[in-house]
C-alpha cells in the first residue's frame, strides 16, 4: 500500500511547494521511531511535566449506580494543561528539536491544542503562534487569555465558517509562507501524512497504559473501550492498546442537536458525510453534492469538525471500531451524573463518551469490564459548562465582574 | 469526443518528445509576441454577468489564457482577496454545474482564449474525476490547475487528462529542488506554472536576483513553457520577464482592480500590461 494511507483513506495532498518540507518531516519522523532513546526520552519528559502514567480509576459509583458491566475511566484529564493534547505536543516537541526548528504554529478549536502547544514552546524555547477561528476565539476566550500569557500570539481567522476547520486552512497558509523556520503542529490524527500516522503513535502512550491497568486491577482484557471522536486522536490513542484484542472499540460522535436536524458534527454515524479529499487527506467529510464543506455543530468545541482520522474511517469501515453520536442534551446529563457520583469533572468532549458507556453499560454482565477514556477534564470549560446549565447564580457572578471592571 | 491532440517535436537532446494541444498552441502565440499572458478569475465573484464582462475585455485585449477558478469552501493555497472572492461566490450559490455552464458559453463565444479551470481537488473528486475531465474536454476546456493534487496523488488524474488531450498542469517553487523539478517536468504538460515566491496568492514580487536564479533553474529542469504568477501588476513587471518565461500571470491584481474601479476598466489595464 501506498505511504499514508489506511485502506483507501489518507495520503498526503499538500501544495507542491510544502514537497521538501513534508520530506524533511517525515525523514525525521521516521529517524525517531527507528531510534528507541527519542521515545524513551519522551517517556521521562511525559512522566516528568505531565504527570503521566495518568491513572486508570475504577468507578465504583457509577459501577452500583448502572448495576452492569465494570466501569473503569482512563484520567487524561490528569495531563498537563488538563487534556491528552500534551501528549502529542510534547512528542511533536522533542522532533521540533531535532528538526533545529524555532517556530511553531498550531491550529485550534477548543483552546485545548493551542494552550498545549503554547506550554510546549514556552518550555521548549520556541516561538507560537496560534490560529483560531473567530467564533472560537469568543466561545473559548479563557483558553485565548491563558495562551497570551503563555507567550503565544493567538490570530483570529475570519474566513469561512470561522471554526477549527478554518484555523488549519490559515495555519497551512502561514506554513507554505514560513516552512524554513516553522513546523505545524497539527492537534489531531488528520491531515496530511505522516501527521496521522505520528500523532496516533504520542497519543498510543494511553493505550499502552491503559492496557497494563486493566489486567492490573481487572485480571483481563475489557469488553469494550469508549472514546469520544473529534478528529481522533484520544479515541485512536486508547484504542491502540486493544486492536489486536478481542475488546469492542466504540467511538462517539458529535449528534449535537440530534443527527436528524442537520447540527452535529457525526461523520461516521449518520448519513451526511462522504469521501472527499481536502485538508491534505482523503476521509469521510461532512460536506455538500458539489464537495463544499458545510457547517458542524457541538456544544463541543473539540468535536465540531468536518473530517475524521483517515486511521478511524479505514477502522471505522472494516467494521473494527463501531460508531455512535451523542447529543448536546445527552452529554450535559452525563456529564452531571459523573460530577455527582465520581467527583470527576469530564471535558464536554470527553462526556460523549460517558454518554455510550452508559447507554451499554447496564446491558452487560458484571464479569465484564468497559473503559471510558476521559480525554479532558471540564472545569477548563466553565464558561461553555455554566451557560449551557443557563446556571443562575454563575450569571449574576458574571454580570456583577463586568460591573466591576465598567468602574 | 476524445480528442488526443498531440503534436511531437523535436527536443534539444534530439528526442521525440509529446507536446499536447495547449502547449503547440502557446508556441505557435510565442512566434508573434515575446511573452504570453495568462489571467486568472473567480467564478461567480462577484457575479456571473460581471465574470462575462471581464473576460470578454480581456479576450479582446491580447489575453492568451484564463485560469476560471471553480469556487471551493477550503481555499488553501489562497490569500486573502481569492480567498473572499471563494466565499462571496458561495454565498451566492454558485454551483459545480453554473460554472460548467457558464465555461461551456465563454469558450464558445471567445474561442482566441485557451481556457483552464482552476480549483481544488475535492471538486473534482466529488465530480468524479473521469466525468469531471470528460466534460471539461467535451467543452473545450483546455487544462487543469489544481493546487492540492501533488503529482503522487493524481496519477489517475494526470493519465486521465493525458488520454483526453489535457495539460494537468504541474507546479514549480523556490523550495523545489532540481531534482524535483525535473520529475514534475516529466509528468506535466501545457505549460509550467513557477510559483514565484513562498507565501499564498497575491503577495507582491520583485525581480531580485533571487528570482533570476530561480527562474534560471526553472529554464534548466524543462522545456515546457514556463508561466509565472504572484503578485504581477504592471507592464515593467512583465517586461522584467520577458525572455526569462514564456507567460506571466496575472492573479490577484484584476480581482481588486474590478473590486475597486469595476470590470470596464480591465480593457484599459490589459492594453496597458502589454
Ligand atoms: C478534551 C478534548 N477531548 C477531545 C478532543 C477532540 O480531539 P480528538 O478527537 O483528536 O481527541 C478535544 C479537542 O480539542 C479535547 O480538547
Amino acid at each position: 500500500m501506498k505511504k499514508g494511507y489506511f485502506g483507501q483513506w489518507g495520503g498526503m495532498f499538500v501544495p507542491e511547494i510544502l514537497h521538501e518540507t513534508f520530506m524533511q518531516l517525515i525523514e525525521a519522523y521516521e529517524a525517531a521511531r527507528a531510534d528507541s532513546t527519542f521515545w524513551q526520552e519522551y517517556l521521562e519528559v511525559m512522566a516528568n511535566y505531565s504527570a503521566r502514567p495518568t491513572p486508570l480509576t475504577y468507578a465504583h459509583n457509577l459501577t452500583k449506580h448502572f448495576g452492569g458491566a465494570q466501569i473503569y475511566i482512563k484520567r487524561e484529564d490528569l495531563n498537563q494543561t488538563g487534556a491528552h493534547k500534551a501528549n502529542n505536543v510534547m512528542g511533536q516537541g522533542l522532533l521540533v528539536k531535532r528538526m533545529g526548528k524555532k517556530r511553531v504554529i498550531a491550529e485550534t478549536g477548543a483552546g485545548q491544542h493551542g494552550v498545549a502547544t503554547a506550554t510546549m514552546a514556552a518550555r521548549f524555547g520556541f516561538e507560537c503562534v496560534v490560529y483560531m477561528g473567530e467564533e472560537d476565539v469568543i466561545r473559548q476566550r479563557p483558553n485565548v487569555f491563558w495562551m497570551e500569557k503563555l507567550g503565544a500570539k493567538v490570530v483570529p481567522v475570519r474566513d469561512g465558517a470561522r471554526t477549527l476547520k478554518d484555523a488549519i486552512n490559515e495555519a497551512f497558509r502561514d506554513w507554505v509562507t514560513l516552512m524554513d523556520s516553522t513546523h505545524y503542529v497539527l492537534g489531531t490524527v488528520c491531515g496530511p501524512h505522516p501527521f496521522p500516522e505520528m500523532v496516533a503513535w504520542f497519543q498510543s502512550i494511553i493505550g499502552q497504559e491503559a492496557r497494563r491497568q486493566i489486567i492490573d486491577q481487572h485480571g483481563k482484557m475489557p469488553a469494550r473501550v469508549y472514546a469520544c471522536v473529534g478528529g481522533g486522536s484520544n479515541a485512536i490513542g486508547v484504542f491502540q492498546g486493544f486492536l489486536d484484542e478481542d475488546v469492542e472499540l466504540v467511538g462517539v460522535e458529535a449528534g449535537g442537536k440530534g443527527l436528524d436536524t442537520g447540527q452535529h458534527a457525526s461523520r461516521m454515524k449518520g448519513d451526511r458525510a462522504a469521501p472527499g479529499v481536502t485538508q491534505g487527506y482523503k476521509t469521510m467529510f461532512l460536506q455538500n453534492k458539489d464537495g463544499q464543506m458545510i457547517d458542524t455543530h457541538s456544544i463541543a468545541a473539540g468535536l465540531d469538525y468536518v473530517g475524521i482520522s483517515p486511521i478511524l474511517a479505514d477502522l471505522g469501515e472494516k467494521g473494527r471500531v463501531r460508531f455512535e453520536a451523542a447529543t448536546d442534551t445527552e452529554v450535559l446529563d452525563a456529564l452531571t451524573l459523573t460530577m455527582r457520583t465520581e467527583g470527576v469533572i469530564p471535558a464536554l468532549e470527553s462526556s460523549h463518551a460517558f454518554v455510550q458507556a452508559f447507554k451499554e453499560a447496564p446491558n452487560m454482565s458484571p464479569d465484564e469490564a468497559i473503559i471510558i477514556n476521559m480525554s479532558g477534564r471540564g472545569d477548563k470549560d466553565i464558561f461553555t459548562i455554566a451557560k449551557a446549565y443557563d446556571d443562575p447564580s454563575w450569571k449574576e457572578f458574571i454580570i456583577s465582574q463586568a460591573d466591576g471592571f465598567r468602574k | 469526443m476524445v480528442n488526443v491532440g498531440v503534436n511531437k517535436i523535436a527536443t534539444q537532446a534530439g528526442n521525440i518528445r509529446l507536446m499536447n494541444n495547449l502547449e503547440a498552441d502557446l508556441r505557435d502565440r510565442l512566434n508573434k509576441k515575446p511573452i504570453l499572458l495568462m489571467t486568472h478569475l473567480v467564478l461567480g465573484y462577484p457575479s456571473l454577468d460581471t465574470n462575462y464582462e471581464v473576460i470578454r475585455q480581456m479576450a479582446e485585449n491580447g489575453v492568451d489564457c484564463i485560469e476560471m477558478q471553480i469556487p471551493f469552501s477550503e481555499p488553501m493555497a489562497d490569500g486573502p482577496i481569492i480567498v473572499a472572492a471563494n466565499q462571496k461566490s458561495l454565498s451566492k450559490g454558485i454551483t459545480v454545474e453554473d460554472s460548467f455552464q457558464f465555461a461551456e458559453r465563454v469558450i464558445k463565444e471567445f474561442p482566441q482564449v485557451n481556457f483552464l479551470f482552476m480549483t481544488y481537488y475535492n471538486i473534482v473528486f466529488r465530480y468524479g474525476e473521469e466525468r469531471f475531465i470528460k466534460r471539461s474536454t467535451d467543452i473545450g476546456i483546455k487544462g487543469f490547475i489544481v493546487p492540492d493534487l501533488p503529482p503522487e496523488e493524481g496519477e489517475t488524474y494526470i493519465r486521465i487528462s493525458k488520454e483526453h488531450g489535457m495539460a494537468p498542469i504541474q507546479f514549480f517553487t523556490p523550495t523545489s529542488s532540481d531534482e524535483r523539478m525535473r520529475e514534475v517536468a516529466a509528468i506535466g504538460g501545457g505549460f509550467i506554472y513557477c510559483v514565484a515566491r513562498r507565501g499564498v496568492t497575491g503577495t507582491k514580487l520583485e525581480l531580485d536576483t533571487d528570482l533570476v536564479q530561480y527562474l534560471q533553474r526553472c529554464r534548466a529542469a524543462t522545456e515546457l513553457p514556463l508561466a509565472v504568477g504572484f503578485g504581477i501588476s504592471s507592464r515593467e513587471d512583465i517586461q522584467m520577464l520577458t525572455g526569462k518565461v514564456e507567460m506571466a500571470v496575472i492573479g490577484t491584481a484584476t480581482i481588486r482592480l474590478v473590486d475597486e474601479k469595476g470590470a470596464d476598466k480591465v480593457a484599459s489595464f490589459m492594453k496597458k500590461l502589454q
